[in-house]
């Protein structure tokens, strides 16, 4: 009962937070300059005062902006995120469209990163003062101060130029026909050149946090007990130290989850990934105001998301935190 | 398959020893295959009556047609029009249609749709066509298969405005009485060219399939072409290195890497196919402000910048130095105008002449990549040699646009098409009656001279071909005294293709009507 309570209370803040989102968004956009019927009159290679005149009043930039506020918000809040003029379609359709792509992109970076970086964090804290917990602290570091551009290109360089073995961009093998197991395995090979790039940075972030974390717990009085009492090494290990040591880590992939749409627009832009970063990238220079709202908007929501779901987490995590 | 594709090579090319027939007639036997195209950035729509950027027309050239195509000297050759007579008194223009040709949905294609294209659909969607349709007094459709467009005046140009890109025919079985810009078929062009819309995947590719019903023999000879969207720059150089690519068009890459990429084995570069465009680069310079309004100080920036060395090392090789307003592809253009070689000392003292004190002046890089950045900074430090106080303005696209729409800028890098005749792409960036905000395009830099408009009126209005020389030469003679915009460079975009790709470029406007014809060995 107390947890739905909570979450009731939760959704109706993280309700509101989206419209305040919404109205900063809306306001901090119109304060660029350039309009989307600039653009388009720049791209069209001439226009007249005419031409200029009827896009504006297409795309209702002919109104005060208050106004179109107010519109914009009213239609907000019936989920209805506007009509791109510029790709002629509803600007949910789009971003729907493109969802699922920079979701399976994410996601298997966000999993292999955990995965990748929980384990050579925890092997290196039990290696402490070795050469392996150095070796792992350098890659760490490595990875974590390498740009993720210059890393990408880097691996479509060696992997698909020199040696062949994976795709260089896109997400699909364009005109193959390929259907059901022969175009998941075609996906996959697209996917790990963003995938893993895209892991490399967030696991050197897990690993060194997980590391350093698990080094602290174990100082702490109730693993010297637990030593004292004689439990085995190996599950002081897992169900004291690293359990207690995950929760820093919890509240990090909590921000990475709900940061990772927008944080994929470098990878996703390099490997040409039709994902909602790049969506969201290419709506930023034509001004296309409405789906750049509507693209900020979802990453909004999804930020918001994976907050409540980070506090849920740590319930589970550790039982002695309530909600 | 590579054995199969050497048979193919070696059997054309033993077919063009010994009889001698154009290549293309032979290869009609080695129908089909796939062309990998890359397209950037994406284009904002596909119908071309609508949409005209450049990458829209890449695309959608394929699958719109006009009336004639032109070849690289810019004389036109029939397309849809099969041919066309011209009255004594050059005011009245018969083009007869082409018989049997039809749309992708299998209507045919008419003089009505010549009509409602040209009148209707074009005048209301397309800004540039709507001012030179400006000097048409009527287009009729006397019977199905003619069209005669009558004109308030002799139009030097005329004949040279039926390419894909500038006169695209519209179907009007779609768009009559429907509202142009929203009309859902927009998303899916029906046109009559060679190649037909298949489907678009947003953010990845679009599709275009062989048109099977195409009106001329032999044409289309590949199966597909798939345009693919790869944002950045290095990636779409790894694509065409990875040979997952066939053909980059010119501007895709950067200049940097056009060298490297064109010496992979199987590799050619072609400069050709940009007759028609004709582009040519610029430095705005805003004639409204001072110390700009200032004829010496305009003359002292063309000594100042070293436009060989930006040609050779921002471009290259890929940029020639401009002489004038008028790309050397362009009719009319003309060499006997004054001259601007790099002359530090001249600039100098022209500036001193000029009473300019050394006031800050906004520069509006180009920002369409690294090539443009780095010309950008060439000019800064030419200028600054010289004694200029530049500030480098960083912008986007959008902001670019805005401020020359607003003309809110001293000076600002641009380029621009000249569509074969001076008439169409050139006369717009220095006459009067074109200094209006709200395009980039027209005469931002504001200036006025009744003498030059005086000459581009009549030069627009004369029929003969050599009065009109000499009109555009006079015109190119005042305008490289007055220096109202810093000429740069005739651009020369290269296209880096796979030679497997044959006849890949065969008219004036390159690859946008070429794919179709194109076939692979």
């Amino acid at each position: 009962m107390k947890r739905l309570q909570f979450m009731s209370i939760r959704v109706l803040q993280g309700i509101a937070a989206l419209l305040v989102i919404a109205t900063i968004n809306f306001m901090l956009i119109r304060a660029a300059p350039g309009d989307p019927v600039s653009v388009m009159a720049g791209e069209a290679g001439a226009s007249d005062p005419q031409f200029v005149a009827q896009l504006r009043a297409q795309f209702g930039l002919d109104q005060p902006l208050s106004t179109q506020l107010f519109n914009y918000l009213g239609h907000v809040v019936q989920l209805d995120l506007g009509f791109s003029y510029r790709q002629q379609q509803p600007v949910l359709d789009l971003i729907l469209d493109r969802l699922p792509a920079t979701l399976l992109l994410t996601g298997s970076a966000f999993a292999l990163s955990i995965l990748l970086g929980v384990v050579l964090g925890a092997y290196a804290a039990r290696r402490a003062g070795t050469w392996i917990d150095s070796l792992t602290t350098v890659v760490a570091l490595v990875f974590y101060a390498t740009p993720l551009y210059w890393l990408a290109l880097m691996a479509v360089l060696l992997f698909s130029i020199k040696l062949g073995w994976l795709p260089a961009f896109g997400y699909i093998t364009v005109g193959s026909g390929m259907t059901g197991f022969a175009l998941a395995m075609d996906i996959a090979a697209h996917l790990v050149l963003p995938a893993v790039t895209l892991a490399l940075f967030y696991m050197a972030v897990y690993a060194r946090m997980t590391r350093a974390s698990m080094l602290e717990v174990a100082q702490m009085d109730f693993v010297k007990t637990a030593r004292a009492k004689g439990v085995r090494p190996g599950r002081i290990q897992r169900a004291h130290i690293l359990r207690n040591a995950l929760l820093p880590v919890i509240t990090l992939a909590g921000i990475q989850a709900g940061g990772m749409i927008g944080g994929a627009v470098l990878t996703e832009t390099v490997f040409a990934w039709p994902g909602i970063g790049r969506l969201m990238f290419d709506a930023l220079l034509q001004r296309d105001y409405n789906l750049l709202l509507g693209c900020f908007l979802v990453t909004a929501a999804m930020a918001v998301l994976f907050n409540l779901i980070t506090d849920l987490a740590y319930t589970l995590v550790d039982p002695r935190i309530e909600l | 398959m590579k054995r199969r594709n050497f048979i193919q090579l070696s059997a054309a090319a033993a077919g063009i020893s010994i009889a001698g027939v154009p290549m293309h007639l032979l290869a009609a036997g080695k129908k089909g295959g796939d062309l990998n195209v890359i397209v950037q950035p994406e284009p904002p729509g596909l119908m071309l009556g609508i949409v005209q950027n450049g990458p829209a027309q890449l695309v959608s050239g394929n699958i719109y047609e006009g009336l004639l195509r032109y070849d690289e000297k810019l004389n036109p050759s029939p397309l849809l029009a099969e041919s066309w007579t011209k009255s004594d008194d050059s005011l009245t223009y018969t083009f007869k249609l082409k018989p049997n040709v039809t749309w992708h949905d299998g209507k045919p294609f008419t003089s009505a749709d010549v009509v409602f294209s040209a009148d209707v659909f074009l005048r209301k969607t397309h800004a540039r066509l709507r001012a030179s349709l400006a000097a048409i007094e009527s287009i009729t459709a006397p019977d199905a298969s003619t069209v005669v467009f009558k004109l308030k005046h002799p139009f030097g140009p005329f004949m040279g405005l039926f390419e894909t890109g500038t006169m695209p025919m519209v179907p009007k079985h779609i768009y009559e009485n429907t509202d142009f810009l929203t009309n859902p078929a927009n998303n899916t062009p029906i046109g009559t060219g060679p190649l037909k819309f298949k489907q678009w995947v947003k953010g990845s590719y679009i599709q275009l399939e062989a048109n099977k019903a195409y009106h001329q023999p032999d044409v289309p000879m590949v199966d597909n072409v798939y345009f693919h969207v790869i944002p950045d720059a290095a990636a779409r150089a790894a694509a065409f290195e990875s040979g997952k690519v066939d053909v980059v068009p010119g501007g895709a890459v950067e200049f940097f890497d056009v060298e490297r990429l064109g010496k992979l084995p199987g590799v050619s570069i072609s400069t050709k196919g940009w007759e028609f465009f004709a582009p040519q680069s610029w430095l705005w310079l805003n004639n409204r402000k001072k110390p700009m309004d200032d004829v010496k100080f305009r003359q002292a920036v063309m000594y100042a910048i070293d436009r060989e060395a930006m040609a050779r090392v921002a471009w290259f090789g890929s940029a020639k130095v401009a002489t004038g307003p008028f790309n050397s592809n362009i009719k009319f253009f003309s060499d006997k105008v004054k001259k601007y070689p790099r002359d530090i000392a001249k600039a100098k003292a022209l500036l001193a002449e000029s009473g300019y004190k050394k006031e800050p002046l906004r520069l509006l890089a180009l920002p369409y990549g690294e090539t443009w950045q780095r010309q950008a900074e060439m000019v800064r430090q030419n200028l600054s040699q010289v004694g200029i106080n530049v500030q480098m303005v960083p912008t986007d696209v959008a902001g670019w646009n805005q401020r020359l729409n607003e003309w809110d800028y001293d000076m600002a890098f641009t380029y621009v098409y000249q569509y074969g005749d001076p008439a169409l792409g050139v006369s717009r960036n220095y006459t009067s009656d074109n200094i209006a905000k709200g395009s980039p395009f027209n005469n931002v830099e504001g200036y006025s001279n009744p003498k030059v408009d005086a000459l581009f009126a009549a030069g627009v209005k004369e029929p003969d071909p050599v009065k009109r020389g000499q009109i555009y030469l006079e015109v190119q003679q005042i305008l490289l005294e007055e220096v109202p915009v810093a000429w740069l460079h005739e651009i020369n975009f290269p296209t880096l293709y796979r030679t497997k790709v044959n006849n890949l470029i065969s008219s004036g406007i390159g690859l946008n009507d070429s794919l179709g014809r194109a076939w692979i060995a």
